[in-house]
């Protein structure tokens, strides 16, 4: 798993309410059997003008000019500040991969769905989850000012905007730690294979039917 | 003390080890594995020099990208193609079960999991697939997971969960004639909305839910995760224990009495505490129609096209003009105005066997609509297909003007090349309205099998109930 430790990046806002994967990465690119390269299409409905498939020459699409991440200052944007239920929808990771992919490592919205949310973990991608009238504020004061950037500190568990402001934010303790260390967590789980054997035999007994 | 819900029982059934804070490793019984979010997870298991914990709790299927014209040809996308045989490949590598194309039980995996008897109650079931859900009106815990989460299962047969909080939906009293499960559930998120279950496993109870079939159980648990629920449960009673009974994957003679003992178990504690109840009257539910681009974007039959401009809240009513907008929609039109292009019935929402008699009922010596320019079926499964076939639903279709097509997930999400053109509307009995989801610029509609039926005939939308 990819580590998340601290971030010092350019924020974009994306305020709409229930963000969901079809929209953060339309179906045609599920068919990659890969899982990398999907930054180029995030979002692909409405970054381009043009109907996305897979194996496009990039050079040949056509930006939409009036969507946001297309404008020339939130070009190399880490931070996605977005509205609420961010992630609804399909499981795909492909969703996460595509966010990563094209640079963004830490989502803040008031709230997520709740595979989009879990899924962020397990690649690197911090999910962080605010009050909306904070995550409100933050939007319009990146809409505002020109090279908006957030720190972000995962262990301290804090965000500190350009003015100084700092917030605070929430995350599961177990969570947090494997982020921070970039843990392998079929790893961990695997060295409690005896307390899956153990499981495992005792409701073959009392559940037989469930082993067929 | 308080009883215990359906969830708490099952949940407490599969804990193998309580972790720091609230997670617990939860033990997965039935992982269910398709072609669009395994790749990955396979390739993970592999550079980790990793293995399978336990290849008879899998079951693979094709679904999402195969094609539903006839199958001879094989596959003419090469990207749709090298994902199938990539699954095909990962599952003779690993020796897991496999129904391929060309087998009589391929089908949509939501579909074919219960058809098998592959799902159990009681059981834990994962899939990389949000509509995993499905799989909890057998009063089994099912939830979709992400590929790190399929890869982790793979490799351990557990997952690391934390509990979600418990709402009970009760669907008091009986519903009208013509109204049916998927108008039951569409109604249930236009109440709580699209993020109201978010944090929960639902569990649907009441006389109406009750009422419902096993295929129509599975038309509410699938819609759960578009009320934001990972999971949606209904407790076990004879109904459940019918259906299961005599299937492939079902225990046989000598394990089923034992099996039946324990399900009888399977449901809410009378003094059973949720965290949040809802009640919805069943007799106030009609016929559903969505009409925006999120399924709590949903009205009945006989009324309008709301008015953003009547909503107080701002988010809200921004986010109902952008709707309109892409739905090209004006504020009260009436909800038999809107004229469609094309007309889906299936999905792992609506094909299954009963879905389908529902649909073929209302169009039976009648027509598709001239203005209708294709109104496919697409049966869950090569049995539902067969199952239908036998009962001559098939010609009912054709003789209406409907094309009758293989199983799969088809133009539910448009993966493979049954889609919706820019600006095409459609009346689906799908699940999600998504923008783009039938097809970049594609303007989706979620009805029942029958109001899909009734507006391939008439056109527009009509109401099932005096048509
Ligand atoms: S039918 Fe649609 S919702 Fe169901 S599994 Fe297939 S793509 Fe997903």
């Amino acid at each position: 798993m990819k580590a998340f430790t601290k971030l010092d990046g350019l924020a974009v806002p994306l305020m709409r309410a229930n963000v969901d994967t079809d929209a953060i990465i339309p179906k045609q690119f599920l068919k990659s059997i890969k899982r990398s390269g999907f930054g180029i299409n995030l979002f692909d409905e409405w970054r381009y003008l043009d109907p996305g498939f897979p194996g496009q020459d990039p050079s040949e699409r056509k930006p939409d000019p009036d969507f946001i991440l297309n404008e020339e200052r939130f070009a190399g944007a880490q931070v996605l500040i977005a509205g609420e239920n961010f992630g609804c929808g399909s499981s795909r990771e492909h969703a996460v991969w595509a966010l990563d992919d094209y640079g963004i490592r830490c989502v803040i919205a008031p709230s997520y769905a709740d595979i989009f949310f879990n899924n962020s973990f397990k690649s690197g991608l911090l999910p962080i989850a605010l009050d909306a009238d904070i995550v409100n504020k933050l939007a319009e004061e990146c809409q505002n000012t020109p090279g908006y950037r957030l720190a972000i500190d995962l262990a301290a568990q804090t965000i500190t905007s350009p003015s100084g402001e700092v917030i605070s934010f929430d995350v599961d303790p177990f969570r947090k730690d494997c982020l921070l260390e970039g843990l392998d967590d079929i790893g961990l789980t695997l060295q409690k294979r005896n307390s899956i054997k153990d499981y495992e035999a005792k409701r073959k007994q009392s559940a037989p039917w469930l082993f067929g | 003390m308080a009883g215990k819900t359906l969830y708490d029982k099952v949940w407490d059934a599969h804990v193998v080890h309580a972790e720091e804070g609230d997670t617990v490793l939860l033990y997965i019984d039935r992982h269910l594995v398709h072609e669009v979010t395994s790749p990955q997870a396979f390739e993970g298991l592999q550079l980790a020099g990793r293995k399978p914990w336990r290849t008879n709790s899998m079951l693979a299927v094709a679904d999402h990208n195969v094609p539903t014209t006839s199958r001879d040809q094989g596959i003419e996308d090469p990207v749709s193609r090298l994902q199938i045989e990539t699954l095909d490949s990962n599952c003779e590598h690993f020796e897991i079960t496999e129904f391929k194309m060309s087998d009589l039980r391929q089908g949509i995996v939501h579909v074919i999991g219960p058809e098998q008897g592959a799902t159990l109650p009681g059981m834990t079931v994962v899939c990389g697939d949000s509509h995993t859900s499905t799989h909890g009106a057998f009063g089994a815990l099912a939830f979709g997971i992400g590929t790190s989460e399929v890869e982790h299962v793979m490799a351990t047969q557990t997952l690391l969960q934390k509990k979600s909080k418990s709402m009970l939906i009760s669907v008091d009293g009986e519903v009208g004639p013509g109204v049916t499960a998927k108008d039951i559930v569409l109604a249930i998120i236009g109440e709580i909305g699209t993020a109201g279950g978010t944090g929960y496993t639902i569990e649907f109870g009441g006389d109406a839910i009750r009422a419902l079939s096993m295929e129509g159980r599975m038309t509410v648990c699938n819609m759960s995760i578009e009320a934001g629920a990972r999971a949606g449960m209904i407790g076990v009673d004879d109904t459940t224990i019918n259906y299961v009974k005599g299937r492939p994957f079902s225990p046989s003679e000598e394990r089923w009495d034992a099996a039946v003992a324990a399900w009888r178990e399977l449901h809410s504690d009378a003094d059973a505490v949720f965290d949040k109840v809802v009640h919805l009257d069943a007799a106030s539910i009609e016929p559903q129609v969505s009409w925006g681009t999120s399924p709590e974007m949903v009205t009945s039959v006989g009324s309008q096209v709301p008015d953003p401009a009547s909503v107080d809240d701002a988010a809200k009513s921004a986010g109902m003009s952008r709707a309109l907008e892409y739905m090209d929609l004006e504020p009260h039109t009436p909800i038999s105005d809107i004229k469609l292009d094309r007309v889906f019935i299936g999905s792992c929402t609506n094909s299954r066997i009963e879905d389908l008699r529902a649909a073929a009922a209302v169009i039976k010596e009648r027509k598709v609509a001239d203005s209708v320019m294709q109104a496919l079926v697409v049966p869950g499964s090569g049995l539902v297909k067969q199952q239908a076939e036998k009962e001559g639903l098939d010609k009912i279709f054709i003789d209406a003007g409907f094309e009758w097509r293989e199983p799969g997930c088809s133009m539910c999400l448009a993966m493979n090349a049954d889609k919706l053109g820019e600006g095409e509307r459609c009346a689906s009995t799908s699940n999600r309205n998504f923008e783009g989801r039938q097809g970049k610029g594609g303007r989706t509609h979620l009805v029942s099998p029958a109001m899909a039926a009734a507006a391939a005939i008439a056109g527009h939308f009509v109401d099932v109930r005096n048509f």
